[in-house]
């Protein structure tokens, strides 16, 4: 059964470190320098919420239904 | 209940009873002299009264677990000797800026560093007021007797709790190794100050740590309440305890840490008068040399010469009411010390009157005697 | 179920550190971990130094107390011995805990104070522009040694074990997982308990040393970690450039306040 998931991105807390688009073993994010990541292969995510406990701003929430 | 007992101690184990008689059940230390036996007694008592002894590897740690035990509930106590004491400013400044109570037993010796470690002196007195950084008001105490050790520690940690404020016992070498008749009592309830609690009605939400508006401190519940979070912090904070080092906010907690001492003073000042009623020779002093200044004023008396003594308990702050009266009302005032002038400079400060200010001073570890105090005055 | 944002002052977001610093991820772990202990906010005690990670307390909504450069455990110790009752935790980074307060580290740990120390060690002085540390990497460049560092760093978790430490671990901020167990382990046991989390500094230590941007330092700290297992069968050559992660030491010991315990309670005099 395929999992719910969703990102939710806060771009008043991100700090565009670039932290999770980098480390996120699905690839789930593009960024670019300058912007915040955005969520361009949610179709591979896991729902691991990886990058919400690396995210150091509390900018990403991860839910899985 | 505890019976009232005569005990022939020295002041330093007189200052141990005291502070137990005063609620005291928390006791962080380093071994120095001649302080030693404050330690010593602390850790043979207190476990009795449900207490603990803990012995840190240096004075800068004692006096910051004195504070985290008290925040957590116990008064608390130390004792230390001028170098220790100067370990002690990093975190006695953290005291004053939280607003933490604590009594800081200070045994003075000869300095500075090692010095005299044996000796007797009384050159802690700027040190006590100026020793950690920053602007701020403090509160000292200097006792007489061992049995001053014992009533004015009662007092000491009553002042610590009321303007929630780390308080220093300046004694010196000659009261801590006094041996005396020491009347030891359980006080009654009604003469011990405890922290003022929230109001049970104030929702917690509601409740903040700090208060700056006058000069009198917050309420201060315990770590452990189960109503009151409590946030401390050394760092310059706002009514919540949040960081907030803003230009006007910096301005308003350092005036307000002068002020909740100063502006306090007519309460917190104590002094004693040997027959300065009707004197025209006045000798103000304070600690170990009050006692040859007792047998000065009484052998002054006998040659026909009015002298008297004004006893300064509290060293700050200074009771500066009662000392312009004096410079006001004589032509002169001699003030014998165990330093080289700390007392008599602050005194100067007061002196609007043209009172001549005569110095007796010894910082050689040798005790000021009567006839040195009445040669002085004699040689002028 | 509690969150980690319930025991956090969440509106006081964005946090002060700079962009790809790893300790929010280790304030998000300590709120994560506590969340799901579901401990009364107000039983338990934060104790947070001066430092990067000293300001983790701004934005923790529990008992704080916010002490002075390398102080927090002795602070810690009197919170810790005056109410048993009390989880008490202390914050440090490697300035913090084991440089100007590395002598109340080793007594802390050799009394078995019943807390648990957090220390983030993120190689240098981050606060006050990156100079070297007590674990600052030999040779490694910082805004102090600009020629190359000269001394050997401290090993915190080794320091922490060797002075009597009966819980002792170590995690990276590329693992937030193990880091949350960890830590949760930590506080879950009685007596000294210390959590060494490698957190990057991009700003400087980063910077200074051409690691790159947080996610490389993250990905290196990963590549340097190995299992107390692995390092078992290794030189010392051999570790020198890795870290030792998971648990380190984990044993039983009576801690000062059950021992002290002890003795009032034989000695006590009735009221």
């Amino acid at each position: 059964m395929k999992k719910e998931i969703s990102i939710f991105i806060n771009e008043r807390l991100c700090k565009q470190c670039g932290i999770c688009s980098a480390l996120c073993p699905k690839k789930v994010f593009t960024q670019e320098i300058g912007h915040p990541p955005v969520i361009t292969n949610l179709e591979d995510c896991i729902g691991c919420a990886l990058c919400q406990m690396r995210c150091p701003d509390f900018a990403i929430e991860v839910e899985v239904k | 209940m505890r019976k009232t007992v005569k005990k022939f101690i020295e002041g330093n184990v007189a200052m141990v009873e005291g502070a137990i008689a005063a609620g005291a059940r928390f006791y962080a230390g380093y071994p120095i002299s001649p302080s030693s036996e404050i330690a010593e007694t602390a850790s043979k008592e207190l476990p009795k009264h449900g207490g603990m002894y803990v012995q840190m590897e240096d004075e800068l740690s004692s006096m910051a677990t004195l504070l985290g035990a008290s925040l957590a509930g116990k008064k608390s106590f130390t004792a230390t000797s001028g170098p220790g004491f100067s370990l002690m400013q990093e975190n006695l400044g953290l005291g004053v800026m939280s607003e933490i109570p604590a009594v800081i037993y200070d045994v003075q010796r000869c300095g500075p560093s090692t010095g005299a470690a044996t000796k007797p002196a009384q050159g802690d007195l700027m040190q006590a007021r100026w020793g950690t950084h920053g602007d701020h008001g403090i509160i000292a105490l200097s006792p007489s007797s061992a049995q001053d050790c014992f009533d004015l520690s009662i007092t000491a940690f009553n002042l610590s709790e009321k303007y929630r404020t780390p308080v220093v016992f300046l004694a010196d070498e000659v009261i801590g190794h006094l041996r005396e008749t020491v009347v030891i009592r359980q006080p009654d309830p009604s003469e011990i100050i405890n922290r003022r609690q929230p109001d049970p009605d104030t929702k917690p939400e509601n409740f903040r740590p700090y208060d700056f508006s006058g000069n009198t401190p917050a309420p201060m519940p315990f770590i452990g309440d189960k109503k009151f979070l409590m946030r401390t912090t050394g760092s310059t904070h706002n009514e919540k305890g949040a960081f907030c080092p803003t230009p006007d906010n910096i301005n308003r907690v350092t005036n307000y840490l002068t002020n909740k001492i100063e502006k306090n003073a007519d309460a917190i000042v104590i002094t004693r008068e040997y027959h300065l009623e009707d004197a025209d020779e006045v000798i103000i002093t304070f600690g170990c040399c009050v006692r040859s200044a007792m047998t000065a004023v009484d052998r002054l008396r006998q040659k026909g010469i009015k002298a008297g003594l004004l006893q300064l308990v509290t060293i700050w702050p200074m009771a500066e009411k009662k000392i312009r009266s004096v410079l006001s009302s004589v032509h002169r005032v001699i003030i014998p010390e165990m330093n080289l002038g700390q007392l008599a400079n602050e005194i100067r400060k007061f002196n609007d009157y043209g009172c001549k200010i005569i110095q007796v001073n010894r910082n050689d570890g040798i005790l000021i005697t009567p006839q040195q105090i009445i040669d002085g005055l004699e040689a002028k | 179920m509690a969150t980690y944002k319930d025991y956090m002052l969440f509106d006081k977001l964005p946090q002060t550190w700079c962009a790809g610093c790893g300790e929010g991820i280790a304030l998000q772990s300590i709120a994560a971990v506590l969340a799901s202990t579901g401990y009364d906010k107000h039983d338990i005690a934060l104790v947070s130094g001066i430092g990067c990670f000293g300001r983790v307390d701004d934005y923790l909504d529990l008992n704080c107390m916010h002490v002075t450069h390398g102080r927090a455990l002795p602070a810690a110790t009197g919170i810790a011995l005056a109410n048993p009752n009390l989880h008490v935790l202390v914050t440090m980074g490697d300035g913090d805990g084991v440089t100007i307060g590395g002598n109340h580290l080793i007594h802390c740990a050799r009394r078995n104070i019943n807390l648990t120390a957090i220390i983030a060690n993120n190689y240098n002085y981050g606060q006050t522009g990156g100079q070297y540390s007590a674990t600052t990497p030999t040779g490694s460049i910082t805004s102090t040694s600009p020629y190359g560092h000269v001394e050997p760093p401290m090993d915190i978790c080794k320091l922490a074990a060797a002075a009597g430490g009966t819980y002792v671990a170590r995690a990276t901020s590329y693992n937030p997982v193990q880091m949350r167990k960890l830590i949760k382990d930590g506080i879950y046991h009685k007596g000294f308990s210390l959590i060494e989390i490698m957190v990057a500094c991009p700003t400087h230590y980063g910077r200074y040393n051409k690691q790159g941007e947080a996610a490389r330092m993250m990905k290196l700290m990963n590549e340097q970690s190995i299992t107390p297992e692995e390092a078992s069968h290794m030189t010392e050559e051999e570790l020198s450039n890795k870290i030792v992660v998971g648990c380190l030491v984990n044993k039983e010991r009576d801690d000062y306040y059950t021992k002290y315990h002890k003795i009032i309670e034989e000695e006590r005099e009735e009221a």
